[in-house]
């Protein structure tokens, strides 16, 4: 063969895999997983990176600009109302951000699955106050829910973690409900219990498997919303209080600053902005590869 | 029919269903029984009631259907009056089941392996190495070739033969006294549905077990029953040994179903030809 027809060969099929990789993996996608890893990393490593400790205060250096705004090297990005430096509390906001939220998903993820299986299990009276409650929760605005909350026990951050927590469970629910029903029809429910299989076992290592993909996607898109609400409640001065910070918070006491130190509000905003963004691309993402009627396209 | 320690007999059993439009009585004073290694057919068109018969049998009517009358006695036991867990400890063990759509009865996410070892650890104190070892052999068993690189695989990657012999296989696990096979050749094409036949009483016989088989194909019954039961609209028009039943008839419903079987060997009624004409 020519020297010329196998490097053809080579660039062909180079170009090949770029495809399918491209296809597998786009480019939004890499950088959508790429900045999350960076955020998980930066809330992991917050307390090594942070050149200052998030609450120290230096008031004869308030509100000083970042270096790309001709400020020094000290404070990267330049100094709070208080002469915080804004880096290291972006750091540590992240951390908390990130924290409460991932715990809040969760725990509204494992207790909607958990009454979602219970409503589908039992059905009758059981699964009609399950969903009625379902249906109470999606018809109040969940700020009031939570203002009311805070209001009536006080705002620990344990509380305000397990107010994360009750939000969206009940799409959850809905959603295990659903899915569990339909797979209870199925043969392979059936033929287990021909088996002589209890329905826990059923439930445990038959149905979940099945639905993992449906509540992994819904789980992706529960989380920016928690985000975005501890950022809500943090902003309006209910959610984290100082000294901790948050990045709803940070943005919160920083948009007083708005017309004379912007950065002190903008890089919060942006962060959260981007780290919600992100983990939309990715839950849409997964999506389609879990969806077997979109594969192989 | 008539045998002194039948296996399984069911005595008048009833079973109906609540719907919108009210109760709905599907099986009324069904009875039959079956004897050691004997196989009993059950033939019957679509919604003659012999699908939930079996279902009964092992308890697994929907949600919203129960026995409303009747016993059902396996070795001696009412299933009838058994909790859900007594229920457990039959199901798999003392009677298997397979199903008409293998390739729906078996989970998708999981492996054959998996499926097999799971049916073995529901029954059996074997430990993981000896239940790999024995779903090789049922795997073996089943003739399905290759069987320790098909422990691997997924059920979507099989045929629908293939996977029904899975499904034999798994349901032969835990060695059941009786199979029920609820038509379990209908999925398939004609060939691979004659092997499955002839697999299952090979089986049969080699593990001493009885069989109960549902059916609409009377060519499947010639083949595999002992005893014949024939059902219309949920109740038992006619019973009893197989020659009895394809040789002399008693009721018009089994003529006419045995008059509707296409043959070669003699010429079809001239009625049915007589409208062409």
């Amino acid at each position: 063969m020519k020297p010329w027809i196998t490097t053809v060969a080579r660039w062909r099929k180079k170009e090949r895999s770029l495809v399918t990789a491209e296809a597998r993996f786009p480019a939004l996608v890499v950088a959508a997983l790429v900045f999350m890893a960076f955020i998980f990393l930066v809330a992991i490593l917050a307390d090594v990176i942070a050149p200052y400790d998030y609450r120290a205060q230096s008031l004869r250096l308030r509100l000083a600009s970042p270096v790309f705004l001709e400020g020094d090297l000290r404070h990267i990005l330049g100094t709070d109302e208080l002469g915080r430096d804004v880096f290291s509390r972006l750091l540590y906001a992240t951390r908390f951000s990130i924290v409460i939220a991932l715990a809040g998903t969760l725990m509204g993820a494992t207790l909607g699955t958990l009454l979602g299986f219970i409503a589908a299990h039992y059905r009758g009276t059981v699964e009609e106050g399950i969903m009625m409650l379902a249906d109470v929760q999606a018809s109040l605005p969940f700020m009031l829910i939570a203002l009311a909350l805070i209001a009536a026990f006080g705002g620990s951050v344990l509380l305000f973690t397990a107010i994360m927590g009750i939000y969206g469970w009940e799409v959850f629910a809905r959603l295990t409900r659903g899915v569990v029903l339909s797979a209870n029809g199925q043969g392979y429910a059936t033929a287990m219990t021909a088996l002589g299989a209890p329905p826990r076992h059923i439930y445990w290592r038959h149905i979940l498997p099945n639905i993992l993909s449906v509540l992994i996607v819904q789980f992706t898109l529960n989380f920016p919303q928690v985000i975005l609400l501890e950022t809500s409640l943090s902003f309006l001065g209910l959610g984290i209080r100082p000294p901790l910070t948050s990045l709803g918070q940070m943005l919160g006491a920083g948009r007083a600053y708005i017309t004379t130190a912007w950065w002190v509000a903008i890089l919060p905003g942006s962060l959260i902005f981007l780290t919600t963004m992100s983990i939309s691309i990715i839950g849409d993402w997964l999506r389609d590869r879990f969806d077997p009627t979109l594969r192989n396209q | 029919m008539t045998e002194q320690n039948p296996i399984l007999s069911v005595e008048g059993l009833c079973v109906g269903f609540r719907t919108a439009a009210g109760f709905a009585d599907t099986v009324h004073d069904v009875s039959f029984s079956i004897g050691h290694r004997k196989t009993l057919c059950i033939v019957g068109e679509s919604g003659s009631g012999k699908s939930v018969t079996c279902q009964a049998i092992l308890g697994l009517l929907a949600g919203n259907g129960a026995q409303t009358g009747g016993r059902i006695l396996f070795e001696g036991h009412d299933l009838g009056a058994m909790s859900e867990t007594e229920l457990e400890a039959i199901r798999g063990r003392g009677i298997g089941m397979v199903f008409q759509d293998p390739l729906g009865s078996l989970n998708p996410v999981h492996t054959v392996g998996r499926l097999l070892d799971e049916a073995l650890l529901l029954h059996t104190q074997l430990n993981r190495s000896d239940r790999h070892v024995r779903s090789i052999e049922l795997l073996r068993l089943v003739r399905i070739p290759d069987p320790e690189q098909r422990l691997k695989a997924y059920v979507h990657q099989f045929s629908g033969g293939m996977a029904q012999r899975v499904m034999i296989a798994i349901a032969l696990a835990c060695r059941p006294q009786l199979l029920i096979a609820d038509e379990p050749t209908t999925a398939l094409d004609v060939t691979i549905q004659a092997q499955i036949l002839e697999l299952l009483n090979h089986l049969k016989s080699e593990l001493g077990m009885s069989l109960l088989f549902i059916t609409h194909d009377l060519g499947v019954v010639a083949e595999m029953a002992d005893d014949v039961v024939v059902m219309r609209h949920g109740r038992v028009v006619e019973a009893g040994p197989l020659t009895q039943v394809f040789n002399t008839p008693a009721s018009d419903y089994t003529k006419s179903l045995l008059d509707a079987v296409a043959r070669l060997d003699t010429p079809s009624p001239a009625y049915r030809w007589r409208d062409v004409s």
